[in-house]
């Protein structure tokens, strides 16, 4: 296309002939290609505003006289300023667009398109003086011509390229064309901030493990239910007060603290009230980003300290309090708990 | 007898009707298929119930026993398996009792003497309660250790939070429910401490055995609240437990 400079042939031609290799030859002459249509491009850049200005069909103006124009005519013709000016510059862009594509086909050799109408009749002034400039102005059929004749004699030499098929040799460089689509920025399109997690499937993985899981834990259940009674004791009786009397495991721990503090403070302000509060005040109290135990040793004593206290206590509560809830040991006076 | 189908013709008609196509999803390996593919690997958790709960692929760490233990997951499979244990045992109990009825206790006797499986079932009732008070527990010691409460998760430690008490709330109120010695004096223990509550302790004392001391009324409240109340209320804050987990990015880590 017309952004690829290409080879530059008569550098091409040279070298071949000087006996470079035809890779090296190819390199020097694409390089040289880009320099000159560098060249080119900065020279042809009033150049386009010129041509659309010479031969564009809709009477030579450059966008900003047309939108002055079409402001005037349609302010004239009475339709309101907002309007018109919207309008204006709708058409300016349209000459703008017209301008642009009339002025590209003039980087083209102008015989690739012979019946290229309008646009290549506007173009013939950037394809001549381009000839002018820089010489690489030649139409498909003479470059074939020559990497054609170039290419002869080197086969002639004894080389190995047997390319010369007459018009239907392509000619150098054209089977690789490249084009610049868009300009990304270097922060890219996407942003991607965290690493992608190296990740399994559900299915089999995770649901497998489950199953397992779940298959152990009734395995489990149903031996040990199987084995182990769940105790009944004698029917209620709110007369006859067993000694002691216990509350069910999970609030031993309180009922141990029963024995240290006045109720008020063991009984419900520490479970119910500060516990519960301070468990969930737990994310919003932790400030500390990291996840890794070595870096979060205070929060880990803490919890973990809580952690033994709560064991503690209603181990102490289970085992070791028999009746009157007094001190027992239990290998020496047995144990009061049921679950 | 060349009238009876083939096997594959049989699976062919079964499979090619209108009652079959609206069970199972489009997509599902139960009418397409399975191959262990990539992609039928990822349909078969798609075109699955359990996607409620599980995404397509989840974090490679996570799969490690000893990174969860399993214990979100069997104390959910606790609750489900104290759902369906308690509903076997509702057939045989009723929450009545009273000076010259004890109706709860003698279905108590008696699902232990003439029910077939009785005994076992409610067994496995008890004994999965506490040991669901326990992996709760254990979940919340795990779930803190591995520093998985800190954001984006906050929120959902908080719903674990409400789930452990109602999990210990559910336990305490089923464990009034044989109406023997035991049930009603731990209750009376533990109702006593609520009712040392600052300002509105007897109130709430009062709302809880519903009356000044534990009776029948006690019994039926409750019983609602075990099987009824409790179980919606977290059966709800589960739902929203594993939605959290999905949304908040799946499973913390790795550390």
């Amino acid at each position: 296309m017309a952004e690829d400079p290409g080879i530059d042939q008569e550098t091409f031609d040279r070298l071949i002939e000087e006996g470079q290799p035809e890779r090296v030859a190819r390199a020097k002459a694409k390089a040289a290609a880009a320099r000159k249509s560098r060249q080119a491009e900065a020279s042809s850049g009033n150049g386009a505003a010129a041509d659309g200005e010479a031969g564009g069909g809709g009477g030579g103006e450059t966008p900003e006289q047309v939108q002055e124009r079409v402001f005037k005519e349609l302010v004239d013709d009475g339709a309101p300023e907002r309007v018109a000016r919207a309008k204006a510059k709708a058409a300016a862009a349209r000459a703008e667009k017209a301008a642009e594509k009339s002025s590209e086909p003039a980087k083209q050799p102008a015989g690739a398109k012979s019946g290229g109408g309008g646009g290549a009749a506007a173009g013939n002034g950037a394809a001549n003086r381009a000839g002018d400039g820089t010489g690489i102005a030649l139409t498909p059929e003479q470059r074939q011509q020559r990497v054609a004749a170039a290419l002869a004699g080197r086969a002639e030499g004894g080389g190995p390229h047997e390319r010369t098929g007459g018009t239907e040799t392509k000619y150098a460089g054209q089977e690789h064309t490249h084009r610049l689509l868009a300009m990304v920025p270097p922060t890219g399109i996407q942003q991607i901030r965290g690493k992608q997690d190296d990740k399994a499937y559900t299915w089999p993985h995770l649901l497998t493990a489950e199953f397992i899981c779940l298959m152990a834990v009734t395995a489990f259940l149903f031996v040990f239910s199987a084995l182990a009674p769940a105790p009944l004791r004698e029917l209620a009786n709110p007369n006859v007060t067993p000694n002691p009397s216990k509350a069910p495991w999970y609030f031993l721990g309180l009922q141990e603290m029963l024995r240290y503090w006045h109720p008020m403070v063991a009984g419900v302000t520490i479970p119910l009230l500060l516990g519960p509060l301070a468990l969930v005040a737990i994310p919003y109290l932790d400030r500390n980003p990291s996840m890794r135990p070595e870096r979060r040793r205070f929060a880990y004593t803490l919890f973990t300290m809580f952690l033994v206290a709560s064991a503690a206590l209603t181990l102490s509560g289970s085992f070791f309090r028999g009746p009157g809830f007094n001190w027992t040991w239990p290998w020496a006076d047995g144990i009061w708990f049921t679950l | 007898m060349a009238n009876i189908p083939s096997a594959d013709e049989l699976k062919k008609r079964l499979q090619d009707n209108v009652i079959y196509k609206s069970v199972f999803r489009p997509g599902s390996i139960y009418r397409k298929g399975y191959r262990d593919t990539s992609r039928d690997r990822a349909l078969a958790a798609m075109n699955n119930v359990l996607y409620h709960l599980h995404p397509v692929k989840v974090k490679r760490h996570g799969l490690k026993l000893t990174y969860t233990y399993c214990l979100g997951g069997t104390s959910f499979f606790l609750f489900i398996l104290l759902t369906v244990t308690g509903i076997f045992l509702m057939f045989f109990y009723r929450p009545a009792a009273g000076p010259g009825s004890e109706i709860a206790y003698l279905d108590m006797q008696n699902l232990r003497a003439n029910v077939q499986f009785g005994d076992l079932v409610r067994n496995m009732h008890r004994w999965g309660a506490h040991l669901m008070v326990f992996t709760v527990f254990l979940h919340m010691a795990r779930v803190f250790y591995h520093g998985a409460y800190k954001p984006p998760r906050e929120f959902n430690w908080v719903v674990g939070v409400i789930l452990l008490l109602v999990t210990l709330f559910l336990a305490f109120t089923g464990y009034l429910l044989p109406w023997d010695q035991l049930a009603i004096w731990a209750v009376q223990v533990g109702t006593s401490m609520a009712g040392f509550t600052p300002v509105f302790g007897q109130q709430i004392q009062f709302a809880l055995l519903g009356g000044v001391e534990i009776g029948p009324e006690t019994l039926l409240r409750w019983y609602v609240l075990h099987v009824l109340a409790l179980p919606f209320i977290l059966a709800i804050f589960l739902a929203v437990h594993f939605w959290r987990i999905r949304k908040d990015g799946g499973i913390s880590g790795p550390l």
